[in-house]
C-alpha cells in the first residue's frame, strides 16, 4: 500500500518526532522512512548516547545481539532521520510543546522502571533489582554506583525471565570469560572479588509457565565449572503431557526435563545454580544485626488455568543477597498521556493512541518480548500512522520552527548523530587500550564534553 | 596481469520471495550465498537484525515444502532455538542466513512471514 509515492504531497513535508531511541524508536523510524517518500523524523531521546537496552540491557557477553546497532546507525544517517540526544520529554518539554512542532508523535520511551514485590522488607539494602543491577554492570548512567554486595555465599534471584537468567549467568561466570566484551571495567573488578557460588532461580508457578527461552537456558546448562541443580519431581507431572506442549515450549520443556533427569556431567562443578517453582516470596528475613539471613516463601499449586494458588505452607532459604527479577515497568513521563497504571502501558489500540499521537515497543505492549518483537511491533505503528496520514486525519503543526533550533536558541545542547558517533569513537578507543570491545563512558557530563569537543578535559 | 585472475563462473538458480505485501521478487540467486544475502542484494524486504549470527530469528523464511529437505544443512541445535521465538512458525521455517543456496534449489520460493503477534506464547 505504502510502496508508492501516492501520497498527496504537502506544501512541507511532515514531520513525526519519535520519543525515545531504544529498538522501537529505530524500528519505527526506519518503516516511516521506508514507506513514505516524503516524511521528515526526528528521534528524540532523554540520554546523549541512543539504542536504550540495546546498550543498558542486553548482556555484555552477548555480542551478536548488538550487531543490531549498525542497522539503528544506517537509520539515524539517513537523509530525513535526525537523532537528537539529550532531550528528555516531560522534563525538558511537556507533550504539548512537542506536538507544537511536529504533525505526529510516537512514544517509544520503554519500561524503565522494575515491578515491585510488595513484601516486608523489600527495601533491604541487600535487596536489589534486578534492573538496578544490569543497569550497573552494562554502566547505566543512575546505576554506576549502585555497588550491589557480592560478599556472601548465596543469591536468590525472584523471577523466571530471560532476565533472571542474565543475572545468574553474570554473578555465575567465570570473570575472565567477560573481559574482552564491553562490561564496565569498574563492574567487572567488583566482579572479580565476588564470593558468590550459588545461586537459586525462584519462580511463582510451574515448568510449563516459564518465561525464558531454550537459546538462554541452554547456555546456562553449559556454563563452565556451574552445575544446574533441577529437581526430577518438578518434572515428573509433565512428562506425561509432552504431546500436547506447543512447538514454541516443547523443546524448552524438553531440555528442562533433560537437564533434570540427566544432568550434564561437569568438572569441578564449584559453583552451581537451582532452579526451584511454585514458590511465592513472603518475607525477608534479617538477623538480629539487620543482616540479610534468607526469604521466606509460601508454596504455591497450580489451578486449572496455571494460575499459582497459595497453599499456606512456607519454606525458607538462606541467602545472601535477593534479587528481584518480576519485570519492568513503564511510566507515565506527562500527564497528557492516556495512561494504564495496572499495567504500566500507554492506552493504545493498535498503536494508536488518538489522531496523531503513536506508541511503539514496550511502552505499547508491556516490557514483554525480545528484539524481533519489538521489530514487529514497530512495524505495526508506523503503518497505523501512515493509514491516519493518508486518510488527511491529522493535526497540523502549530509552529514552524524546528526543534532543535528553538532548544540552541535557549542553550540547551542537542547531542547530534555526529556528537555521539564522537563518544563512540572514543569508547572503541578506549576498550582497545583494555582490550576490550569497548569501554563505556557512564557519567553525563564526559558524555556531554566528548560529544562536543572529542576530547577530556581530565 | 589482472585479466589472468579467471573468477570461477558462479552458478545461479532461480528463487522467488513472497514479501510482507505478498508480492513475488523473482530472484537469481547466486550459489553459496545466504538467503538473507540473496534478500538484500535484491532489495528484498527482510531484517537480519544479528547479522547472521544466529541471534535474532529476524531473518526468519518460510520454505517452500518440496525444497525444505533439500537444503544441504539442517537447522542446527541453535537455529531451533531461535526459531522457536519466531513469529507465525510452521513446519518449514528456516532463518535465512543459515540457508546456503545450492543447485538443488532451483525454484525455491521464500515466504517472509506476516507477523502475527497472538502466535507467540507469552
Ligand atoms: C536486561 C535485558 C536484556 C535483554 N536482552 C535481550 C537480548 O539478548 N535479545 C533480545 O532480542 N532482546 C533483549 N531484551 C529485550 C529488548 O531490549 C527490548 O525488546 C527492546 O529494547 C525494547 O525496545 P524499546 O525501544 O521499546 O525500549 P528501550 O530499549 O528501553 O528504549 C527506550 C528509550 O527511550 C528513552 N527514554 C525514556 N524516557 C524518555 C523520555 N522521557 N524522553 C526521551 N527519551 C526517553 C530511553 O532512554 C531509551 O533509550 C532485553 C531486555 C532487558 C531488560
Ligand atoms: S540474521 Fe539474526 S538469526 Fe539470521
Amino acid at each position: 500500500l505504502f510502496r508508492h509515492p501516492e501520497f498527496p504531497m504537502h506544501r512541507v513535508a511532515a514531520r513525526v518526532c519519535i520519543v525515545g531511541g531504544g529498538p522501537a524508536g529505530f524500528y519505527t523510524a526506519q518503516n516511516l522512512l521506508k514507506l513514505h517518500p516524503t516524511v521528515h523524523v526526528d528521534i528524540v531521546e532523554k540520554l546523549p548516547v541512543p539504542y536504550g537496552l540495546v546498550r543498558f540491557g542486553v548482556a555484555p557477553d552477548h555480542p551478536e545481539v548488538k550487531n543490531v546497532i549498525n542497522t539503528f546507525s544506517k537509520v539515524a544517517n539517513q537523509n530525513r532521520c535526525r537523532f537528537l540526544g539529550n532531550i528528555n520529554i516531560g522534563r525538558d518539554i511537556s507533550l504539548g510543546t512537542l506536538q507544537s512542532f511536529y504533525n505526529a508523535v510516537v512514544f517509544a520511551y520503554g519500561a524503565e522502571n522494575d515491578r515491585e514485590l510488595g513484601i516486608d522488607g523489600e527495601n533491604h539494602r541487600d535487596v536489589i533489582s534486578a534492573r538496578q543491577f544490569v543497569g550497573w554492570y552494562n554502566g547505566y548512567p543512575g546505576d554506576v554506583d549502585f555497588n550491589p554486595n557480592l560478599q556472601g555465599n548465596t543469591a536468590v534471584i525472584l523471577g523466571h525471565g530471560n532476565v533472571a537468567l542474565d543475572v545468574a549467568r553474570i554473578l555465575l561466570k567465570s570473570p575472565d570469560s567477560l573481559s574482552k566484551t564491553d562490561i564496565t571495567d569498574y563492574s567487572l573488578r567488583q566482579l572479580r572479588n565476588s564470593c558468590i557460588k550459588k545461586v537459586y532461580l525462584m519462580g511463582r508457578r510451574g515448568p510449563l509457565q516459564v518465561s525464558f527461552t531454550v537459546k538462554e537456558l541452554r547456555e546456562m546448562t553449559k556454563l563452565p565449572g556451574c552445575s544446574p541443580v533441577f529437581d526430577p519431581a518438578d518434572f515428573e507431572p509433565i512428562r506425561a503431557s509432552f504431546t500436547e506442549i506447543p512447538r514454541s515450549r516443547k523443546r524448552l520443556t524438553e531440555l528442562m526435563c533433560k537437564t533434570a533427569f540427566d544432568p550434564p556431567k561437569q568438572e569441578s562443578g564449584e559453583r552451581e545454580w537451582i532452579l526451584k517453582f511454585l514458590s511465592s516470596p513472603k518475607k525477608v528475613v534479617t538477623d538480629g544485626k539487620g543482616a540479610l539471613h534468607g526469604i521466606e516463601f509460601e508454596l504455591n499449586q497450580l489451578d486449572g488455568h496455571g494460575r499459582a494458588i497459595g497453599t499456606g505452607k512456607s519454606v525458607f532459604v538462606q541467602c545472601d543477597l535477593v534479587v528481584r527479577s518480576i519485570g519492568y515497568k513503564s511510566v507515565c513521563i506527562d500527564p497528557d498521556i492516556p495512561f494504564d497504571d495496572a499495567r504500566g502501558a500507554i492506552l493504545n489500540e493498535g498503536g494508536r493512541v488518538q489522531k496523531g499521537l503513536y506508541c511503539s515497543g514496550w511502552v505499547k505492549t508491556g516490557p514483554v518480548g525480545v528484539i524481533a518483537s519489538t521489530m514487529n511491533d514497530a512495524m505495526d505503528t508506523a503503518k497505523a500512522l501512515l493509514d491516519d496520514m493518508e486518510q488527511g486525519e491529522w493535526p497540523q503543526r502549530k509552529r514552524d520552527e524546528d526543534l532543535a533550533d528553538v532548544l540552541k536558541g535557549i542553550h540547551h545542547q542537542v547531542v547530534l548523530f555526529e556528537n555521539w558517533e564522537q563518544i563512540d569513537k572514543r569508547e572503541l578507543e578506549m576498550g582497545c587500550t583494555l582490550g576490550k570491545s569497548r569501554e563505556k563512558v557512564v557519567n553525563i557530563a564526559e558524555m556531554m564534553e566528548l560529544a562536543f569537543t572529542g576530547y577530556l578535559s581530565k | 596481469r589482472c585479466f589472468s585472475i579467471v573468477r570461477k563462473p558462479v552458478k545461479k538458480v532461480n528463487v522467488t520471495f513472497i514479501d510482507r505485501n505478498d508480492e513475488e521478487i523473482k530472484v537469481k540467486a547466486f550459489v553459496g550465498d545466504s538467503l538473507l544475502e540473496v534478500a538484500h542484494a535484491n532489495d528484498v524486504d527482510l531484517e537480519g537484525a544479528c547479522e547472521g549470527t544466529v541471534a535474532c530469528s529476524t531473518c526468519h523464511l518460510i520454505i517452500s515444502e518440496k525444497h525444505y529437505d533439500k537444503i544441504d544443512e539442517p537447522p542446527s541445535e541453535e537455529e531451533l532455538d531461535m526459531l522457536d521465538l519466531a513469529f507465525g512458525l510452521t513446519d518449514t521455517s528456516r532463518l535465512g542466513c543459515q540457508v546456503i543456496v545450492t543447485e538443488q534449489l532451483e525454484n525455491l520460493t521464500a515466504t517472509v512471514p506476516k507477523e502475527h503477534r497472538d502466535m507467540r506464547s507469552d
